[in-house]
């Protein structure tokens, strides 16, 4: 009787570099028993060959560690980006690449639905392809003129709001004075709402409320249904805030015997004090399962460049805006990091603007000086706009850094001419740096900020390619190699579970990236067409 | 006709960087809330102590505190944590916000503004004499404290003790070049007359005549009523009680305007705001205000 499986492939790279290529990997029990050649692995005992993927080329599972489960949520609403994308039920869903096309797709909902005559709402809509134009109440109010309407924008720092919703919040009147709230000629708000305090009393209206941040059991399946269809086998949650009713929802999903996922949900420390997140975080990890790892604190240093609320060093923003906003102020950011050392805690913190990763730099040093933190493997997340000098610190401090390589190809026309300017614009995300620091690094999507895919986020620190074609930082380009390594095993390492993730090698869990050509074999440029069949997950087998 | 809608609820946001003494005031005003209802907003438990003494209950993230008060964190949802007070039965008569140390209090006024029910009068900054101009000096965080400073109608100034005189009045000297539209306070290790921020009581006119003296609430801080028999402009007067150079610092009344409503004036600091009043003959034209002596240095 066969106490094993072999899959046999057409390649399989493993991210280990005793034994980079194979052949065949034997499963047993969900793990990883060998892998090699057929010889190699029959020593074992007994095994059913098993041919599915014979014309496949095999990869560890894709590891995403900077996503966000809105990026399944977001499917109940209506997709208005201006890319093609695919839906969580693998259905390629048309771009929206005009103002008309947007209302056009929230009509069609809108009849659809006409039974319900409840809100109507969109997400993913992105202005910077439309230039000046702003979408407004004015085009909102062609799809319903008797139910709230809205829109909100692929960076989430904005909505847009029709008519009938802003009157339901009582937001359509004279007189408003809100630096979120723009005025049209007419005295009254235009629709637009930037910022969570404009953003969040619309957003209820329009019907996008909790149910878009996707922190329910419908909202992970989406979620991990998107996920098989990115090669994606772990990936996380950075910026839910705690509720045990989400807990026990990912609890009871993650359980099921067909969820193809392992989520990492990272503890944010808003609405408790740094001390109360600790305790909360250690008493958290005890409830950990293989599926659900809970453990690690997510703190926010400071806001987004394309928002402008990132605290960037002298000389600042490129058009001259404002100075951004912190988010924690430092002397909490270094007790965060005195009490994640203290507790043998993992701590993320979120930083864009250079100076806000300075502040982490001076807190980490100092918090070091008082306190041991052997492997802490704190994380710096997005860390966009490092220099070289930053990156020394932060391999001498010990910090690893997830990169934000896909908002070359989404942003990077706009940082380049409007945030940060050309130079600074070429050293965001610098993953060549990171490289030769010997930093150690991962590369995310942000989902649903940008669509999760790894081949597409390997793609983007392979190639720097904006939207418009531009190439944006020739020198911080990467190998494909290095680029896959980054959402495989150095997302594993981000996470702490490059033990058990990564790679293909014995011990390990049977965690693969189901491909349908080999992304060493294409050219570069074409890394991002690589189709996924789907994913092995804890052995188990989900055609996307 | 239809029912007048409830006269909006006065916000009064408090701001200041982490350790200014904003805990300090704010259950000093929690004790003296003088049967005032209280809802006070903190961006986490974690910033704010309420004094023990003062907390009867805890229920679904509100504290219920002595006198009918109560105490809410709102995280990341100010605007959803506004929604739910104004449902709470019975109404508070007044909410507290405190921001975050590095929380911008003026962007939390403006957008109590975008909430309906709500009227924010007024910012009130709270600023350690001792350590203030360093702050504002500081590489990381020294535009934020500025930009506090800047935000505040009320500036109350604490920790003057330990400042000492010679720093204390340094700073108040620096504090008219940052902050020149601010009305500047000393407090007295971090109390301020509660009236200060939660506003005059609102007395029976016939009980207090024009212009009288009616408490010695502090050292340097004197109450006095002005009465108005007819109608007046209330824009005017809300300028001239906020000019700059005016004594004083707190101001509540209901008066009839020129056009003949009648209006709810609220003065804190340099800011005034004038809302609908509901009918209440009780209190009708009269001005209660809170006047500070001119500061000796």
């Amino acid at each position: 009787m066969a106490a094993f499986t072999v899959y046999r492939a057409r390649r399989i790279h493993t991210m280990n570099p005793s034994r980079p290529t194979a052949t065949h990997v034997a499963v047993r029990d969900g793990r990883i028993l060998g892998v090699g050649d057929l010889e190699d692995l029959a020593g074992w005992g007994p095994y059913r060959l098993d041919e599915v993927f014979a014309d496949k080329v095999l990869l560890p599972g894709f590891v995403e560690g900077h996503t966000h489960l809105m990026a399944g949520g977001a499917w109940r609403y209506v997709y208005c980006g201006v890319f093609d994308a695919r839906d969580p039920d693998g259905d390629l869903v048309k771009g929206s690449p005009s103002f008309d096309a947007v209302v056009e797709a929230l009509q069609r909902r809108a009849q659809a639905t006409a039974d319900d005559g409840g809100p109507v709402a969109g997400w993913g809509f992105d202005p910077i392809y439309f230039g000046a134009e702003r979408l407004t109440r004015a085009h909102l109010d062609r799809v319903s003129a008797d139910r709230p309407v809205g829109v909100m924008h692929a960076s989430g720092h904005i909505l847009v709001a029709n008519s009938v919703a802003l009157r339901l919040a009582d937001q359509l009147r004279p007189g408003i004075d809100h630096p979120g709230v723009p005025l049209g000629d007419d005295g009254l708000p235009t629709g637009e709402l930037k910022g969570p305090e404009a953003m969040i009393p619309l957003m209820k209206v329009v019907g996008l409320g909790a149910q878009l941040e996707g922190a329910d059991g419908p909202g992970l399946r989406a979620f991990s249904r998107l996920a098989v269809g990115a090669g994606v086998t772990t990936a996380t949650e950075l910026g839910a805030p705690f509720s045990r009713r989400a807990l026990d929802a990912f609890k009871h999903e993650t359980a099921q015997a067909d969820f193809p996922l392992r989520l990492v949900w990272l503890l944010r420390t808003i609405g408790m004090t740094p001390a109360a997140a600790f305790d909360q975080a250690v008493a958290l990890k005890a409830e950990s399962s293989d599926r659900l790892r809970l453990g690690a604190v997510k703190v926010v240093a400071d806001g987004s460049i394309q928002g402008f609320s990132a605290r960037l060093r002298w000389p600042g923003y490129y058009n001259g805006a404002p100075q951004g906003l912190w988010y924690v102020a430092p002397e909490d950011l270094r007790a965060i990091y005195a009490l994640g050392l203290k507790h043998g805690v993992q701590v993320h913190t979120h930083t864009n603007g250079d100076e806000a990763t300075d502040l982490a730099l001076d807190c980490l040093e100092s918090a070091l000086r008082e306190h041991t933190g052997p492997d802490h493997r704190f994380m710096l997340q997005h860390c966009q706009l490092a220099d070289a000098a930053q990156f020394r610190r932060m391999k001498a401090l010990g910090f690893g850094v997830n990169l934000f390589a896909n908002h070359h190809f989404y942003w990077g026309d706009m940082h380049r001419s409007v945030t940060v300017g050309p130079e600074r614009a070429e050293r965001m995300n610098a993953c060549r740096t990171a490289l030769e620091t010997g930093v150690p690094f991962a590369i995310h999507s942000d989902a649903p900020v940008t669509p999760m895919a790894p081949l597409f986020t390997a793609w983007c620190a392979v190639n720097r390619l904006t939207a418009s074609g531009r190439t944006l930082g020739e020198a911080q380009r990467i190998g494909v190699m290095d680029a896959l390594r980054a959402v495989t095993l150095g997302a594993a390492w981000s996470l702490k579970l490059d033990s058990e993730i990564g790679s293909i090698e014995v011990g390990k869990q049977a965690d693969f990236a189901v491909l349908g050509d080999d992304p060493f074999e294409v050219a570069p440029e074409r890394l991002k067409d690589v189709p996924v069949w789907g994913v092995v997950q804890g052995g188990r087998v989900f055609p996307a | 006709m239809t029912a007048a809608a409830p006269e909006p609820i006065p916000v009064v946001v408090i701001g200041g960087y982490l350790g200014a003494g904003k805990t300090t005031l704010i259950n000093h005003l929690l004790r003296h809330a003088g049967g005032r209802r209280i809802a006070v907003l903190v961006n986490d438990f974690g910033e704010i102590n309420i004094d023990a003494d003062l907390i009867e209950g805890a229920e679904g993230g509100v504290l219920s505190l002595a006198g009918g008060c109560v105490c809410c964190a709102f995280g990341a949802d100010l605007m959803g944590a506004l929604d739910d007070l104004r449902d709470l039965d019975p109404r508070p008569d007044m909410v507290l916000i405190e921001t975050s140390g590095v929380g911008l209090p003026g962007a939390v006024a403006r957008s109590v503004g975008l909430a309906s029910g709500l009227t924010a009068i007024g910012v009130a900054v709270v600023a350690d004499a001792e350590t203030l101009r360093a702050r504002a000096a500081d590489r990381y965080v020294g535009d934020t404290v500025l930009t506090q400073l800047r935000d505040a109608d009320l500036l109350l100034l604490s920790k003057t003790d330990l400042a000492g005189e010679a720093e204390t009045a340094a700073v108040r000297v620096w504090l008219a070049g940052v902050a020149p539209r601010a009305a500047v306070v000393t407090t007295d290790h971090g109390r301020a007359p509660p009236d200060l921020v939660l506003g005059p009581r609102e007395a029976p006119p016939a009980a207090l005549a024009e212009g009288a003296v009616v408490a010695e609430t502090h050292a340097h801080f004197r109450t006095g009523v002005r009465r108005f028999s007819d109608p007046v402009d209330v824009a005017a007067l809300a300028a001239e009680l906020t000019a700059p150079g005016s004594q004083i610092v707190r101001a509540k009344g209901a008066v009839t305007d020129l056009d003949g409503t009648r209006k709810l004036l609220q003065v804190v600091g340099r800011r005034a705001a004038v809302t609908a009043r509901a009918d209440d003959p009780r209190t009708e034209g009269l001005i209660v205000w809170i006047a500070v002596d001119p500061h000796p240095h």
